[in-house]
């Protein structure tokens, strides 16, 4: 991965500041593979490859981060990831 | 296109009603403040004691039980609401259906959401895990899981069918 050098001292923009919640998946041995891939891309509108991505990632290592933001949409988020029936957290990214 | 036959149509219409019956909000006391309940907030919302419900409900802040607290009384009856909600639209669509039930993506969200609370209801009750699979699916006739798991895998095939059904079109 290369790196710009002009943007190595560039602040960080108020929307980066503002987004240290993320939202995680956890894996669950109920929840089909195709349906949690379904929802990533329908509620997410993550496309199908990032979707699959993520849906390994819960699968394969337990869980993953799946959206970041603030604490509010953190929220919004969990609370549509339970109405699909998926185990969902947020917390602050530490 | 998914076929479901009569029998297949009636056990939905029965899961279903069970699920709307399992997934209905404890009646609230004489003293539970009329406003908050107009607006749908809790006053006391603890983790359901219940394996299944808790699967369903479960806490939203994993290292917080404060913020996990705050978070039901304001969030749970609204999805208690909304699965009752896809159960009942199932429910409808069987019961209009002729030969052919035909859904728009709505109620496909519907039946999809319906049809994982129904297999994590279940799934929870066999305790099934990823590794127990196999085993439950060659449990004897005469375990008394064994009907049930017939029940949860064809409602797994059902499921997964719609889904690929539903990213066809996406």
């Amino acid at each position: 991965m290369s790196v710009t050098p002009v943007e190595i001292a560039r602040p960080l923009l108020a929307e980066e500041v503002d987004r240290p919640w993320i939202t995680i998946v956890w894996n669950d041995p109920i929840n089909l593979m195709s349906y949690v891939t379904y929802v990533f891309m329908t509620y997410f509108k993550y496309d199908r490859t990032k979707a699959e991505i993520l849906m390994m990632d819960v699968h394969e290592r337990g869980k993953a981060v799946v959206s970041n933001g603030t604490r509010e949409e953190m929220e919004r988020d969990v609370t549509a990831l339970h109405s699909f029936g998926l185990w969902a957290t947020l917390q602050k990214d530490d | 296109m998914l076929r479901i036959d009569e029998l297949e149509k009636a056990v939905l219409a029965s899961l279903a009603e069970q699920m709307i019956a399992f997934v209905a909000p404890a009646e609230t006391s004489d003293s539970s403040d009329p406003l908050a309940a107009i607006v749908g907030i809790d006053e006391v919302a603890e983790t359901p004691t219940d394996p299944a419900l808790a699967r369903m409900f479960p806490a939203a802040y994993r290292d917080d039980d404060e913020a996990a607290g705050d978070f039901r009384r304001f969030t749970e009856r609204d999805l208690r609401a909304n699965k009752i909600a896809n159960a009942s639209n199932v429910a409808a669509c069987i019961e209009r259906s002729g030969e052919k039930i035909v859904l728009t993506g709505d109620e496909a969200l519907c039946w999809l959401g319906f049809l994982n609370d129904i297999r994590i209801a279940i799934g929870t009750r066999l305790e099934i895990t990823e590794e127990n699979h196999d085993e439950l699916a060659e449990l004897t006739k005469e375990d008394p899981r064994s009907g049930l798991f017939d029940v949860y895998d064809w409602l797994t095939f059902l499921q997964d069918s719609l889904v690929q059904l539903q990213l066809l079109d996406s």
